[in-house]
């Protein structure tokens, strides 16, 4: 009997601590490796157009907003470079940078879509290996068109499959951390 | 004690006129009914003692009219205390249970649970055959039985489906304590070891009340070793090697027992395995590191004792890295593309993705028992799970688990348990329950578990009317309740699209940027209850039926999940609207457990209210790319089908083993089939033993899985700006029937004198076959195991 009453009161001092302990607050969590926000500057024919993909409700509801400042000028050369941001931290944190560290296990790509009159796209800058990574790219502009143009960032992309040094992203594999559509027009 | 001996004189006393009575009985083995020779029946707090006949008959005379306690002992048998009431007029049939090894001695266990329950079919996996799977999982082992399939995550992660439930909807008592390792989860396996078990049981059904009241799928029962009431010292050790998966296990365990009843056993097992194989090609990440122990010591005196036992689990498993994606566009290549994207060299080495969990156990129990009633005992236990989900990350993070779950439970319990009287046994009790849920804020990544505090309390009685040799009813009622009090971060942008903000404005708390922190706080009250009935006809023929009613509050995952779940790069949102489900489950089973044709068919009718599942339900659009949503979501749903299990003795040394498996289950609302229902399965089995040949065993086994063919269409249409166009993600189309041959071997030889040495062999999928299973959830991305040669030496000492 007396081992009976030992239990009983190990159970409710146990009980009672560990209550204690639970009704502390519960931490909000920030995440730190999110991606919200998509930056590309475009300089090209002395002007520059801001590309924005923004997604401050990653997982949740909310679709993300797309703007685009202005239309392409028609047969033009534009030199892009991209910030990515993560906003849901204040101030918001500057994602870049951590891609530019491990460039070796990440790659851009961009597609163009039917119809929009965008050619000789070229990585500007590079992993440690000589491997494209483009946070910075340039294209010429065609005649006055429209259509997509989609920007996918792979993460542990296989850059020594056939094609994916030069942009094609048909072998590449990895996993996508960012596929960003924006309508474009040239005009 | 003392009490009790001045308890049981004083109505020894009280009863002492009329002591000219006589008591004929027989003693008989309870599991093919041949008489026992040579059992010891003494007459508790008489000096009295019998010994029976040649033909198990035995007769005490000089008894008085009122209760006396028998205690019956057989050199080979368990021994088993009876209740009887005299005057007893008819013949007393004492039944005793044979105990399965071969050691010599008197068995006593102490737990009220011998007979589960006596109307609802009870399967079980014989020490035997665990330990020719001791390279295998606890999931794997419970395939064994017909109606039992598994719900893979890879050839690792293995949860139990039983009659097609599982998660929540099963659960698993692991040596009398219900396991709490976040079952909820379909990648969560059960946290347990199967070598610590000496036989495991399965009931189809939530008929066993004093476990739970919530079991709509029904029960896994993993039981440790029988202990036995000598002075001995044994122990055994399994070793096997394995050639897929380039790896093996090592398990011992060492026993110590004594004529007092005090025991100990000590066990460990550690398994090793590295990427496991398909026939084409290897699929990298699925290696698996687990480390279990365990201890166990007690006392077993006839009217009292206790135990106390300690378990230890720990498993790191690596999941298909080809299964890791980034969205539904990654989903759509990888569905398309027949090999994995991802293989790799041959490694030991665990890599992110992988989830390594632990799982502490203890508990301390103790029982009285007490004459003209039965027994009472008293049990504490206490589990901490620890769950590490560790995904494919950017900037360092990998070393950073993206799951972090501490879960930490207490239960008390109290039973009683009546056998006084030789037709009518009850059981009832008390339960009360603590669970604390805590998910760490360091992993940077949203909980998808929010932390809780969880109480429970239950109440159940449970009687047994053994109306003559042929009649048992047996009817049970519980009643459980449950307090959830969760403190969650919601996306405010959420709470409000699913409109909790006017269904729930007294969660609301405060409000930290973008998020919303609530404190959700349910009750539920849940009733549960069993009716059954079986009846023995003549010829070893039997026929059970039983009605059980179980009620399950929903789980933390059912109610708060809302976001993306990476390793199914699928967006999983749950509901605060939930109510409990309601499952009414009708089942017969008729079999014929002796003679050269045994068989068991339990036909099955499992109607559920408020069936809880998930199913997509559109899709999302993310700075990621598309995402498919699944919505959990609430409806009617009717399970039937059947299991069949028969044995066909050919002569003395060839047995034909058939066993046959289907489910049906359908969503009442819409008519349509319900998702990831497990196929019919067939299996064959054709067996040779010889006892002279060294105790040889051959088995050659054939097992036909048939395709799903009722499926519920959950294919979505999606733009993928790769190709430009809207395709079809199909991840409904259930993959093709597969056909595959396994061969088991075994043989023992005499060592070092008194030691027994067993060489088992099995090869599993024999023709090296490619195939893929509906309930791998990795389906989708690779091929099954191909074929796998086990070695495998145990050896007794």
């Amino acid at each position: 009997m007396k081992n009976l009453r030992l239990l009983a009161i190990l159970f409710t001092t146990t009980l009672f601590l560990t209550s204690c302990s639970s009704d502390d607050d519960v931490a909000p969590i920030v995440e730190e490796e999110v991606i919200t926000t998509l930056k590309v500057t475009l300089v090209g024919g002395g002007n520059t157009i801001m590309l924005e993909y923004r997604d401050l409700d990653p997982d949740g509801p909310t679709p993300p907003t797309i703007t685009v400042s202005s239309p392409l000028m028609a047969n033009t050369n534009y030199v892009a470079s991209m910030t990515l941001l993560n906003e849901l931290e204040n101030p918001a944190e500057d994602m870049t940078i951590e891609i530019e560290e491990e460039a070796d296990e990440h790659q851009f790509f961009y597609l163009t879509g039917t119809g929009l009159n965008i050619s000789n796209l070229t990585y500007l800058d590079f992993d440690g290996d000589g491997k494209p990574l483009g946070l910075s790219f340039s294209f010429d502009t065609g005649d006055a068109s429209q259509g997509d143009f989609t920007i996918i960032l792979r993460h542990e992309p296989n850059k020594d499959a056939p094609g994916v040094s030069e942009g094609n992203i048909a072998n590449a594999g990895g996993d996508t951390d960012i596929s960003a559509t924006f309508p474009l027009v040239i005009q | 004690m003392r009490l009790f001996i001045y308890f049981f004189l004083i109505g020894m006393v009280s009863y002492s006129q009329n002591c000219d009575l006589n008591l004929q009985g027989r003693v008989i083995d309870f599991h093919d009914n041949t008489p026992l020779s040579g059992a010891v029946i003494i007459v508790a707090g008489l000096e009295t003692f019998v010994m029976t006949d040649f033909d198990g008959f035995f007769a005490l005379e000089g008894l008085c009219a009122g209760s006396y306690t028998l205690q019956v002992s057989h050199p080979e048998c368990d021994t088993k205390a009876v209740q009887v009431r005299m005057p007893y007029s008819s013949l007393l049939t004492i039944k005793l249970e044979h105990h399965l090894e071969e050691l010599h001695q008197v068995t006593v266990r102490g737990s009220a649970a011998i007979d589960y329950i006596a109307t609802q079919q009870e399967n079980r996996i014989s020490k035997e055959e665990i330990e020719n799977l001791s390279y295998a999982s606890l999931g794997d082992a419970l395939k064994r039985i017909p109606g039992v399939s598994s719900l893979n995550t890879g050839s690792t992660v293995v949860k139990p489906v039983i009659q097609g439930l599982h998660s929540s909807r099963v659960l698993i008592m692991n040596n009398g304590v219900r396991m709490q390792d976040q079952e909820w989860g379909v990648e969560h396996a059960p946290n347990v070891d199967l070598n610590t078990a000496g036989s495991i049981s399965v009931i189809k059904g939530a008929s066993a009340l004093q476990y739970g009241g919530d079991a709509v799928g029904g029960i896994v029962l993993v039981e440790p070793a029988r202990i036995v009431r000598k002075d001995s010292l044994f122990g055994s050790s399994i070793v096997t090697g394995a050639t897929n998966g380039r790896g093996g296990t090592i398990t011992s365990s060492l026993t110590k027992t004594s004529e007092s009843g005090w025991y100990g056993t000590v066990q460990g097992t550690l398994k090793r395995f590295g990427d496991f194989e398909s026939p084409d090609y290897i699929l990298s990440n699925t290696g698996i590191f687990e480390k279990a122990t365990s201890l166990r010591v007690g006392l077993n005196k006839f009217n009292y004792g206790f135990e106390v036992f300690y378990s230890y689990f720990n498993s790191e498993s690596g999941i298909l890295r080809a299964a890791h994606l980034g969205n539904a566009e990654d989903q759509f290549l990888a569905l398309n593309n027949p090999r994995p994207l991802v293989i790799n060299d041959f490694t030991y080495s665990i890599d992110n993705p992988k989830q390594n969990v632990s799982h502490h156990l203890a508990k301390a129990r103790i029982f009285k028992r007490l004459s003209n009633f039965g027994k009472v005992e008293m049990q504490y236990d206490f589990q901490f799970n620890n769950r590490l989900e560790y995904d494919v990350r950017r900037g360092g993070r990998g070393d950073v688990p993206s799951v972090d779950l501490e879960l930490t439970t207490h239960t008390l319990a109290v039973d009683f348990s009546y056998d006084a009287r030789m037709d009518f046994k009850a059981n009832g009790g008390v339960m009360l329950r603590y669970q604390n849920n805590y998910a760490s804020p360091d992993t940077g990544v949203r909980r998808l578990i929010p932390d809780y505090d969880k109480y429970d309390a239950a109440v159940y009685v449970l009687g047994k009317y053994y109306i003559d040799d042929v009649w048992v009813f047996e009817a049970g009622l519980r009643y459980d309740f449950n307090h959830l009090d969760a403190k969650k971060f919601y996306r405010k942008s959420l709470w409000e699209a699913r409109e909790y903000n006017v269904y729930f404005p007294q969660f609301e708390i405060g409000e930290v940027g973008a998020q919303i922190l609530t404190n959700p706080v349910f009750d539920y009250h849940n009733f549960s209850g069993t009716l059954g009935a079986a009846y023995s006809f003549r010829n070893n023929f039997e026929l059970m039926a039983n009605y059980s009613l179980a009620t399950r509050a929903p789980n933390p995952s059912e109610l708060f999940s809302e976001g993306l779940h990476h390793s199914a790069a699928r967006i999983e949102i749950g509901d605060l609207r939930f109510s409990q489900e309601m499952a009414h489950k009708f089942s017969l089973a008729f079999s014929r457990e002796s003679g050269r044709f045994q068989f068991t068919i339990n036909p099955f009718l499992n109607s559920i209210n408020n069936f809880i599942f998930i199913e997509p339900g559109g899709v999302e659009q993310t700075i990621r790319g598309s995402f498919q949503v699944w919505e959990f979501k609430q409806t009617d749903a009717l399970l039937l089908g059947f299991d069949f299990d028969s044995k066909m003795k050919l002569n003395s040394q060839f047995d034909f083993i058939s066993k046959f498996a289907l489910v049906k289950g359908y969503n009442q609302m819409t008519d349509e089939p319900l998702i990831m229902m497990p196929p019919a399965n067939l299996s064959n089995a054709l067996l040779y033993k010889n006892k002279g040949l060294n105790n040889l065993r051959i088995e050659l086994e054939s097992n036909y899985v048939f395709r799903q063919n009722e499926f519920p269409d959950t294919n979505v249409e999606m733009f993928l700006p790769i190709s430009e166009s809207t395709e079809i993600i199909d991840l409904s189309t259930p993959p093709a029937a597969y056909h595959l041959m396994h061969l088991n071997a075994d043989a023992d030889f005499k060592v070092f004198g008194n030691s027994t040495l067993s060489v088992g062999l099995t090869v599993n999928n024999l023709f090296n076959t490619s195939y893929r299973d509906y309930l791998n959830r990795l389906r989708f991305y690779a091929d099954d195991l191909g074929r796998n040669i086990v070695l495998r030496l145990k050896i007794n000492y």
